[in-house]
């Protein structure tokens, strides 16, 4: 009923290449950012911030760089939280070792070195391909984590392998209380999902889809292999690596190379099938559930705290974890996003089908 | 002295090698029969041993624990076929794997969810002690272990190349619907054959089981067995042995000669660098089938 697209019509071509081409979508994305950014840093309570949203956020950013390279190049990675890791650790050291390095540059050239990385463990990939590439980047997760925890240049010598933040600023705010960790993650997470939508949408997209399509058809209509390879695993890392810093500085604060061990990247693997799998809202969504699952199965177990025990519990977990990854995978392979995207179509003929 | 050192090394590694075999032979076997890359092969490792020790301790004797284990494994595959395959008939492989990476979750929730997570020592009644072959010492128990991967690896290969239902397998793991339109019953064959594989888990975790104690970290042997797996090729029943032997014995020689210069632990991501230079000459690792492209 409200929501039609007819009357709406495009004029110029700017305005049919828009993101947002029907008005009330722009107005829900306006009111979305307007939320996010006006309401809840003022009225959302500490635990809503630090405990629910920055890592919603900073989740959700490592899961929009594994879906560049699994969802749109096709090339299946299980490796993200070691790219993760290499953001965090080189932003540590960029800090450390060139004194007043700005906050946001420190983490942009982690995510270049995250980026760096991620080339050199994506040249396989030009060779290797399917499940045999998969596994191959098992090899990136295990030695980029030996390498944290053997060499102790990386965390400057820490007795325990821990890298802890130092004050945090950026344009002369200080970053102490959650409302402003918030912020910043949300301005990065914000942007750098534009950019992300942007390039997908972009030549640079198409032809990460026709290499995932049919990587042998998309040589020979000419899109250059090598390049277009590299570049999907080097701005994944990218994300990753960006991911990894906030990780590292803004949400723990202090971090040690096993909170980016092989889990992490199962997890951040979950969130893009679960979220859908080629889709930056699918990255959110998908990000969201796994953030949220844990939390509500824990509200659910206080709930029943004195008959079950907390072993029994995260077995249950689990298993509930495990049993909603095959019921999406069957009910909609194209997971969360796909059924909003389905919500959406009803919602235009609603409340008249016919 | 330092000759035979070496040659002491170079054979528990091969050893070592067989056991990851082992694991490595559970993978083969589903991918070869239905292209499903089944990471939960862990798991059911683990699901195995622990069903095993557990109805062993409520008093059962060896060989009927044994087989009431092997029915439950069964079992386990039939439903796993109903339950999760079934619906995911014709979908690209890389969703197949992903199920089964929720599978294993799923399959590690239960297995201790019903028997415990407490660690359990398993006996099989080999003695661990090393005897002397001219002047090397080898370990019973890898000898024993190793005898198993042998034969059933023999067994297999036999199965897969000789009978009509090993050339069903490999006709389905070609392309299902061809399978199926020459008339083989997928829906038997992918329940034959995840309980061929829930078999050999079973081995496995009895072997790896009497060796690390069964607890959880059983589900970690799948780690070791990747490298083996793409190195020999997934479609390989040899290549899993072969594979499992350059491991084996590259992990060992490596942690001894290399892991000192570089302050050791390499065994975790050295077979995983071995395998990825194997394959950077051979893409489909040493006996995968070639596949030719087609546009």
């Amino acid at each position: 009923m409200f929501y039609r697209e007819s009357g709406q019509f495009k004029s110029s071509y700017a305005a049919d290449s828009a993101i947002l081409t029907i008005a009330q979508d722009r107005l829900f994305i306006a009111a979305l950012l307007a939320l996010a950014f006006v309401v809840l840093p003022g009225l959302g309570s500490d635990y809503l911030l630090s405990g629910i949203l920055i890592p919603f956020l900073i989740l959700s950013l490592a899961a929009l760089g594994l879906n560049i390279l699994t969802g749109y190049a096709g090339q299946l990675s299980l490796g993200s939280a070691a790219f993760m890791a290499v953001g965090a650790f080189a932003t540590y050291n960029f800090m450390l070792r060139m004194p007043g390095m700005p906050l946001l540059l420190a983490i942009f050239l982690g995510g270049l070195m995250a980026a760096l990385v991620g080339v050199a463990f994506g040249l396989p990939s030009l060779r290797i391909k399917g499940f045999y590439l998969a596994v191959a980047t098992l090899a990136a997760q295990f030695f980029i984590e030996w390498v944290f925890t053997k060499f102790g240049w990386f965390t400057n010598y820490s007795s325990s392998g821990v890298i802890s933040a130092p004050p945090m600023q950026v344009f002369g705010i200080a970053i102490d209380t959650p409302a402003s960790k918030y912020l910043l993650t949300l301005s990065i997470v914000a942007l750098m999902a534009l950019a992300a939508k942007n390039m997908a949408r972009a030549s640079i997209g198409r032809a990460w889809m026709a290499i995932r399509d049919m990587d042998v058809a998309a040589e020979v209509i000419g899109i250059p292999m090598l390049r277009t390879k590299l570049l999907a695993f080097a701005i994944s890392s990218f994300y990753c690596g960006v991911a990894g810093a906030l990780y590292a500085f803004v949400l723990l604060g202090t971090v040690d190379a096993q909170a980016f061990d092989l889990h992490r990247s199962f997890q951040v693997l979950f969130m893009i099938i679960v979220g859908g799998v080629g889709s930056i809202l699918g990255s959110f969504l998908g990000a969201a559930f796994i953030v949220l699952l844990p939390i509500c199965l824990n509200l659910l177990g206080q709930a029943f705290h004195d008959t079950i025990s907390t072993q029994f519990l995260a077995n249950l977990e689990m298993m509930l974890f495990g049993g909603l990854i095959i019921f999406f995978l069957i009910v909609e392979p194209h997971g969360l996003a796909r059924l909003w995207q389905i919500a959406k179509e009803k919602l235009r003929v609603w409340p008249f089908p016919h | 002295m330092e000759w035979q050192f070496f040659l002491e090394v170079l054979v528990g590694g091969l050893l070592a090698g067989v056991m990851y075999s082992l694991v490595a032979l559970g993978f083969v076997l589903i991918y070869k029969a239905s292209g499903v890359f089944n990471f939960a092969q862990g798991a059911m490792v683990l699901f195995a041993a622990l069903s095993f020790v557990s109805i062993q301790a409520m008093g059962v004797p060896f060989w009927l624990a044994l087989l009431l284990t092997l029915a439950l494994m069964v079992l386990l595959g039939v439903g796993i076929e109903r339950v999760v395959l079934r619906p995911l008939v014709n979908q690209p492989p890389i969703t197949l794997f992903m199920a089964t990476i929720g599978l294993s979750f799923f399959l590690e929730g239960l297995a201790q969810m019903v028997w415990g997570t407490d660690v359990h020592g398993l006996e099989l009644g080999i003695a661990d002690e090393p005897f002397d072959v001219g002047g090397v010492f080898i370990s019973k128990f890898d000898l024993f272990a190793a005898a198993v991967g042998g034969t059933l690896v023999a067994a297999l290969a036999l199965f897969f190349s000789k009978t009509k239902l090993g050339r069903a397998l490999r006709a389905v793991a070609d392309d299902h619907q061809a399978a199926m339109s020459v008339g083989i019953p997928l829906k038997h064959i992918w329940a034959i054959v995840w309980g061929v594989a829930g078999f050999v888990a079973l081995v496995a975790g009895l072997l790896w089981g009497s060796r690390l104690g069964v607890q959880f970290a059983l589900t970690l042997v799948v780690l070791k067995a990747l490298p083996v797996l793409i190195l020999g090729g997934f479609t390989s029943v040899p290549g899993a042995i072969i594979g499992g032997l350059i491991i084996g014995a590259g992990e060992k020689l490596a942690e001894v000669y290399l892991g000192p210069f570089v302050g050791g632990g390499i065994e975790n991501w050295f077979p995983y660098m071995l395998a990825l230079l194997f394959l950077l000459v051979r893409p489909e690792g040493l006996f995968g089938e070639k596949h030719i492209e087609r546009v």
